[in-house]
């Protein structure tokens, strides 16, 4: 290939050796967003990870989101098909995936096509292209190429044409698998991380190839090196802080379900449902282990109810899935109040309603997972918004269920279950685990569901305890289980199953108030907006505006002390990612507007006017538009 | 109030009367309800196989015949319409243990529980499931049911049902793993316990299809089978149910089948001038999800912590030394 024949798009890339390492400056920056995109398959997303967890092991915080297409094979080239990863690398502890992307990878122009469109780059942005579609045999791939980025020029991106391929092909037959390894090369240069950690991450992702394959992936990361170091004009370096204790690196569905090992649960059950099916397959991998088991039921509705089996009989099961599937146990959750079986309910949320968007972010299931099913249900409502929050998440739910034999309903979504976040290495506590199950002959007078006046709590009978033998049933029962029409006695269930709510509600501790505890305006969000709207609070205050935050782990009981802390300002919003009406469409108004879910909930406890703004585009909230919102709120 | 069959059952017993061990509420069926007579059968069962009151669950979905549990001093879990099997499947992997039994209504099995039935007989997770096959819903007042003969008048059918009836027996044979299938009837005890015996003592998913009178809805329906013992089909191997002189003197109409013959048992199933009574198909050695899922290693905290740390070891970053 002639390189010399071409337009000299590329700065400093003209096929000579144009500036030499030596005149680089390297520019220091706080953070960094970067990410690489190709058609599937072309191992993008491996890259990614492992920039990320280069970044990781130099120190620096990272957040990573995956950008998935939403076919498995979609065609090659196509502006829907991008596939790969995005890298929030930062100098301090990084909580969310942040706003535009700085620097992007792309090994054709039209998956790069495709997050230009939907805003996903900065202005300006750095763009380092793939360059062999310009020699492409077919006509159209080149003109394709050549329009797409004559025109990324004139739209100001700072476009580098790079020769991938062609470099590749110097050390491999089929550049297709291990350009990946090239371009983490590249970055790794352009971000001055030390190679041989880049080798060291290298050697462990392959680590259960041969010698010969982990070589020949380190002489591609090392001539990705070489080659930016000698062709490229930049350089950045992000400060980094070695963390001084150990920490893990993984994304929110691996999290939760290491957190089910770490809990002492048993048996999950599920039936496949993006996004949360990720989760179990890795439980699926590790669970036998310790005596766990992962039941692929034939629907979600047999999952609940195999979970609510193996709770009935033995320690606290879970089932794992997403809002579709959330709907279809419904029914089988109903039971498992009615027949106070402790049981753990994880929401993996997407984009709803119906099929939605099944691998976008979204937080629209809070209601439904407070109110949903018929009649009155009450069960305990938590939502994770960190990926170490999706760890512990599990072992508090499954306690919770025990100790209160309820439903523990988590809420996690898309975003955190793809996301990656280190968290310092948990240290196993045996305190976690489920204690031995109970067989114990029960008293003479003994009754199954003999209520605690004041808490609503009754001991659990297990099958297999002597002189417990009862029959649960979903129908209406008095203490000894018996299907009772009496009215009182409805009355009495209901009213102690709605008491174990109130007294779960009085061990929990008020959350505390991000940034002063007074001001013009209170931000409140839930699940895993949490850094990005902790983030817009700074910018905002730094602009010195009075706004503070407050995240809501716990949003079924609601904790104590709320109140006092929304009466500390001004005025209050909710922020959230799911659907509410804008107040300006035109016909909106006090009496038709449907505020977002927590809104709604914290309007009708509390009698205080909250606002909220949300919004449904897939994505996870951008610290930007969240700051950008908050400044428009206060004016 | 019993009725006249479980009394006269219960008086068959008297000599050593410990039936009462296993009898709980007075049962609210129907007087001539046929599920009396399967519950006396199976609390002579848990009688005769000595089983630990306390280490036994009855599971049921929602109908008439899923009240059972309640009349059972066992353990019970009365569930959701349909879901009773994987109910009883999560049981049953927890708690390997206890002994499973499972109480369904042709509606529960074969209408909205269908996508579980035929996934629990593949499972072959060891139980024993009754189906009360009554031909149409009891509970809610006389609807059609999947198995309900075509014509069948009811409140969702005034002018008759419109389909021929969904046959549980052919259904159950075609599913791959099936390992216990038998048809019985409510109105011989002899057989019906012989069956539900056989059907206990089989180590996998049994299924036994027992036909159940609705004297108060369908008081017709199996008097066809009733006053013709020669139409009823008697199942007869030495693999199969053992058949006393006084059974085989009541229904002449016998066949050997060896219940390994899947192909013969098909055809069995198919009989539509006859009514098959005894064990169609039975294979000992068909594959139990759960033996297979069984875990040999028992939960503790030694091995959940060390399954923790070589896990975390995968994705740790280690501080610099
Ligand atoms: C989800 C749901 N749908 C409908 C019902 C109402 N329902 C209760 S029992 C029943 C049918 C019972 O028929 P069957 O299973 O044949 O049992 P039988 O009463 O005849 O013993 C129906 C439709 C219900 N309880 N739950
Ligand atoms: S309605 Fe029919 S099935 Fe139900 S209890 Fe009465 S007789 Fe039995």
């Amino acid at each position: 290939m002639d390189t010399t024949t071409k337009p000299d798009l590329m700065p400093g890339t003209d096929g000579t050796k144009a500036p030499a390492a030596a005149d680089k400056t390297v520019q220091t920056l706080d953070e960094h967003i970067v990410e690489i995109v190709s058609d599937s398959g072309e191992g993008a997303q491996k890259c990614g990870q492992s920039f990320a967890a280069i970044a990781a092991r130099m120190g620096n915080g990272i957040w990573t989101v995956e950008i998935i297409p939403a076919e498995i094979q979609p065609p090659a080239r196509s502006i829907e098909g991008a596939s790969g990863n995005r890298i929030r690398v930062g100098a301090n502890y990084v909580t969310n995936g942040g706003d535009e992307t700085d620097l992007v990878v792309a090994l054709n122009e039209q998956v790069l096509l495709g997050r230009v469109r939907t805003g996903e780059l900065k202005p300006g942005c750095t763009i380092l292209l793939e360059n062999k579609w310009r020699d492409d045999r077919d006509e159209e791939i080149v003109a394709s190429y050549t329009q797409t980025h004559d025109e990324l020029v004139q739209a100001g991106f700072r476009v580098y044409e790079i020769p991938m391929e062609e470099e590749c092909l110097r050390l491999v037959p089929d550049p297709k698998r291990g350009k990946n390894m090239f371009v983490l090369g590249i970055l790794c240069n352009i971000h001055s991380f030390e190679l041989q950690m880049a080798r060291d991450q290298i050697a462990f992702i392959f680590g259960n190839k041969s010698q010969a394959v982990i070589d020949a992936n380190i002489e591609l990361l090392e001539a990705g090196h070489d080659w930016a170091e000698c062709n490229l004009d930049f350089k950045y370096r992000i400060p980094a802080t070695k963390a001084s204790e150990p920490q893990i690196v993984v994304n929110g569905n691996t999290a939760l379900a290491l957190g089910v090992l770490a809990s002492g649960m048993q048996v999950c059950a599920m039936y496949p449902i993006t996004p949360a099916t990720s989760a179990s397959h890795y439980l699926s991998d590790i669970f036998e282990k310790v005596g766990g088991i992962v039941h692929q039921a034939e629907d979600e509705i047999a999952a609940c109810a195999f979970a609510i089996g193996a709770s009935y009989s033995g320690s606290c099961a879970l089932t794992i899935t997403s809002g579709p599937g959330y709907s279809l146990k419904q029914e089988a959750i109903g039971l498992a109040v009615m027949g106070e079986i402790p049981l753990v309910v994880v929401d993996v949320q997407r984009g709803g309603p119906s099929t939605g968007q099944p691998t976008k972010a979204e937080q629209g299931d809070l209601l439904f997972a407070c109110f949903g099913g018929h009649g009155d249900g009450p069960k305990v409502v938590m939502a994770a918004a960190s990926i170490e929050d999706c760890f512990y998440s599990m072992i508090t739910a499954r306690k919770i269920a025990e100790t209160f034999n309820m439903v523990v309903v988590v809420l996690t979504d898309a975003n955190l279950a793809t996301a990656q976040q280190p968290f310092k290495r948990p240290d196993f506590s045996e305190d976690w685990i489920a204690p031995a199950l109970d067989q114990s002959a029960l008293p003479e007078a003994a009754r199954p569901y003999d209520w605690d006046e004041t808490t609503g709590i009754a001991r659990r009978f297990i099958p297999g305890q002597p002189d417990g033998m009862h029959c649960l049933t979903g129908l209406a029962h008095d203490r000894d289980s018996a299907v009772a029409y009496d009215p009182l006695i409805n009355q009495e269930g209901m009213e102690r199953r709605s008491l174990k709510l109130a007294t779960l509600q009085k061990t929990l501790t008020t959350p505390t108030v991000y940034g002063d505890p007074e001001g013009e305006l209170l931000v409140i969000g839930w699940g895993s907006s949490k850094g990005a709207i902790e983030e817009a609070v700074d910018r905002v205050r730094q602009d010195g505006h009075k706004v503070s935050s407050l995240h809501l782990t716990f949003l079924q009981p609601l904790p104590s002390g709320l109140k006092e802390i929304l009466h500390g300002f001004k005025s209050v919003m909710t922020v959230e990612n799911s659907w509410s009406d804008d107040p300006a469409s035109e016909i909106i108004d006090e009496d038709n507007r449907r505020y977002s879910n927590l809104a709604w909930l914290l309007r009708a406890r509390y009698l205080v006017d909250i606002d909220c703004w949300s919004e449904v585009k897939g994505q996870p909230l951008k610290p930007g538009t969240v700051a950008r919102v908050i400044t428009e709120h206060l004016q | 109030m019993s009725t006249p069959a479980t009394e006269r059952l219960l008086k068959s017993n008297d000599e050593n009367f410990t039936i009462d061990d296993f009898k709980s509420n007075m049962p609210r069926w129907c007087t001539g309800c046929g599920n009396n007579a399967i519950l006396t059968a199976l609390q002579r069962l848990c009688r005769d196989e000595k089983l630990p009151r306390e280490k036994t669950v009855f599971v049921s979905g929602i109908g008439c015949s899923s009240r059972f549990p309640h009349y059972m001093n066992t353990y019970g879990f009365h569930g959701l319409h349909g879901r009773a099997l994987p109910i009883a499947e999560g049981i049953k992997m927890a708690r390997p243990d206890l002994h499973v039994f499972v109480n369904t209504g042709d509606g529960d099995c074969c209408s909205i529980g269908t996508a579980h039935w035929i996934h629990a007989i593949r499972y072959n997770m060891n139980m024993t499931v009754l189906m009360h096959d009554n031909h149409l819903y009891g509970l809610t007042k006389k609807q059609a049911s999947p198995t309900s003969p075509q014509g069948l008048q009811s409140n969702t059918t005034p002018r008759g049902t419109f389909l021929e009836p969904l046959n549980p027996l052919s259904v159950t044979l075609g599913i791959t793993n099936a390992s216990f299938v038998a048809q019985a009837v409510d109105w011989n005890p002899e057989s019906l316990f012989e069956i539900i015996s056989r059907a206990y003592r089989h180590k996998g998913f049994s299924f036994v299809r027992i036909l159940q009178r609705c004297p108060e809805y369908v008081p017709t329906m199996f008097d066809h089978w009733m006053n013709h013992p020669d139409k009823t089909l008697l199942l007869t191997h030495e693999n199969g149910m053992q058949v006393s002189p006084s059974l085989a003197a009541t229904y002449k109409n016998q066949e050997t089948h060896d219940p390994l013959n899947l192909d013969r048992a098909r055809e069995i199933a198919s009989m539509t001038e006859q009514v098959p009574v005894g064990i169609l198909f039975h294979d000992p050695e068909a594959t139990r999800y759960d033996d297979i899922r069984d875990p040999d290693r028992p939960i503790s905290p030694e091995t959940i912590r060390s399954a923790l740390d070589s896990e975390f070891d995968k994705f740790t970053v280690w501080p610099e030394q």
